[in-house]
């Protein structure tokens, strides 16, 4: 049993104002296995935010089934952490709080909360600031909160809609080692949007290219190089060669329809 | 020419600078007084329609301390006054703030409150609390009640509507990553939206407390026999002017003082809240 499975995901979205309605996810099939680091690679309106968010729970299917560990989908759980695009961290918690804020709605008394919470502090590199707010640490520091929190629930999946999308060059690079070390430290399934091939070649062993408007998948590429990856390699550019024809076919696609 | 690494910052050329800090903002006020004292003392009013600043330093003086009975009956009781008037102030603000922020968060975050509690409010809220006076009186009779009754409309709103305002613009991915982490409805509500909507209920408390202090003079002046606003509104009968000026000058500082005291709660529970003005950083 794949750990998501998507059967004939549909999803059509109103536009009241100009009453119309529009296709953004036309029959999305996709088994996405444990362990697995799926990247969802396409471009902007492609509707690779909107199936993540289906998967989170946060947005219903029009049609079609979601299923996390053989479950239905209908609401957002801990059982699947998602990293956003911005933080989304409660501002007015520190870092530890932030990362602990699940164990305190479940009522977990303050000192078991700091002890487990220390532990994910350490993993992403923060200790030092557990005690700073949101506004005290940079944009990158912010993300690492949002990653730490959504691993201390000890979720099945982990969903990230372009978590690094607003970090500059350099911090980006750092954040995606992270992830990857974090990744086969802890052994999870991760989902990751992202509209960059580079970004997706580095992350993931499997490559989902998406077709923009409507949304469908173009081609799964699984991508076993070794880690840590050399963007420089040939097998790295021949992948890379690969899915840029899946995209560029696309546009032509795209602009002779037009 | 020197080279742009070697180049110190530019010193300031006006080297009491610093001695100045704190005093610019004395000089618009001295200047002020200066220019009325001039003006009461030059004799084109008569001293009775028009005191001079020092005049009214020693009515309030006498009001407060009762050195020499210039004020008559209020020599000597000023923190009386004071008290009644603030007592006032704090009852129907605290009524209003616990009843605004419970509407104003019910309101926000349920439609159903929304479409049954705030047409009514909303309908109420321009009628001037003023002309709530006479009722008041007929209802709550010549004391405490009816000045009460009037801060409290006066507060309502203000933190009513702020309350609206922050829980309706709580970022939805907030309310999103709640639920992600498994909140239920109530920890949505106690744990995300009311912090989240904090500074905005703050932004509602302050204007709530100016309004308080305007009303509860205003019912003072009609409906109370006692504060800061009948000493007022009696000295204009006996045309005390110094009286009325030095009450007038009490509830500005008593009025600045309130919002002093909730600017410093609010900067303890939002400290979490850097803002930055475009003049620099703040608090």
């Amino acid at each position: 049993m794949a750990a998501i499975e998507l059967r004939n995901i549909v999803k059509v979205f109103s536009d009241k104002r100009r009453g119309r309605d529009l296709l953004t996810l036309d029959n999305i099939n996709l088994d996405i296995e444990a362990n697995d680091f799926v990247c969802l690679l396409g471009p902007s309106g492609c509707g690779k935010s909107t199936l993540l968010n289906i998967i989170a729970g946060f947005e219903q299917a029009t049609s079609g089934r979601t299923l996390v560990d053989g479950k239905q989908v209908e609401r957002p759980g801990s059982d699947r952490g998602v990293v956003f695009q911005q933080p989304t961290l409660m501002p007015w918690l520190t870092a530890i709080d932030n990362i602990a804020f699940h164990l305190k709605l479940k009522g977990v008394a303050k000192a078991e909360r700091y002890d487990r919470a220390m532990e994910f502090i350490d993993l992403v590199g923060l200790r030092g600031f557990e005690h700073h707010h949101p506004s005290e640490m940079s944009g990158g520091m912010n993300q690492r909160v949002g990653i730490a929190r959504a691993l201390l629930m000890n979720p099945s999946v982990i969903l990230m809609d372009e978590p690094f999308a607003a970090l500059d060059a350099q911090t980006k690079l750092e954040m995606q080692e992270e992830l990857v070390a974090i990744w086969q430290k802890r052994r999870c399934t991760i989902v990751f949007v992202t509209h960059s091939v580079d970004e997706a070649l580095v992350l993931g062993n499997k490559i989902v290219v998406m077709t923009k408007r409507p949304g469908r998948i173009r081609e799964a590429v699984d991508f076993d190089l070794p880690r840590p990856r050399d963007i420089t390699s040939p097998e790295f550019n021949d992948a890379k060669r690969h899915v840029l024809a899946l995209i560029r076919e696309e546009s032509t696609r795209l602009a002779q329809a037009s | 020419m020197t080279s742009v690494t070697d180049a110190a910052p530019p010193r300031p050329a006006f080297r009491l600078t610093r001695a100045f800090h704190g005093i610019e903002r004395l000089i618009v006020p001295a200047l002020l007084i200066a220019g009325w004292e001039a003006f009461a003392r030059s004799g084109m009013l008569p001293p009775a329609l028009l005191p001079a600043p020092s005049a009214v330093l020693h009515a309030l003086g006498d009001w407060v301390f009762g050195f020499d009975e210039t004020t008559q009956t209020y020599s000597g009781h000023w923190l009386r006054d004071a008290l009644a008037s603030a007592l006032r102030v704090f009852g129907g603000f605290a009524l209003a703030s616990l009843l605004g922020i419970l509407a104003g968060v019910a309101i926000g975050w349920s439609r159903l409150f929304e479409k049954t509690l705030e047409p009514t409010l909303q309908m109420l809220r321009p009628i001037p609390p003023v002309s709530w006076i006479p009722l008041a009186i007929i209802w709550f009779g010549i004391a405490d009640k009816p000045a009460i009754f009037l801060v409290f409309l006066g507060a309502f709103f203000p933190v009513l509507m702020n309350s609206i305002h922050g829980v309706k613009t709580v970022d939805h991915n907030l309310v999103r990553a709640g639920a992600m982490m498994g909140a239920n409805q109530r920890q949505m509500l106690t744990d995300i939206v009311l912090p989240a909507a904090l500074p905005s209920i703050f932004a509602g408390l302050r204007i709530a407390v100016g309004s308080a202090w305007m009303l509860t003079v205003t019912a003072e002046m009609v409906a109370v026999k006692s504060g800061l606003g009948y000493v007022l509104w009696d000295s204009y009968y006996f045309l005390r002017y110094d009286i009325v000026l030095a009450a007038m000058i009490s509830i500005g500082l008593l009025g600045y003082l309130s919002d002093l005291g909730l600017k410093a709660i609010m900067a303890r529970t939002l400290r979490w809240q850097q803002t930055t003005t475009v003049q620099g950083r703040a608090g």
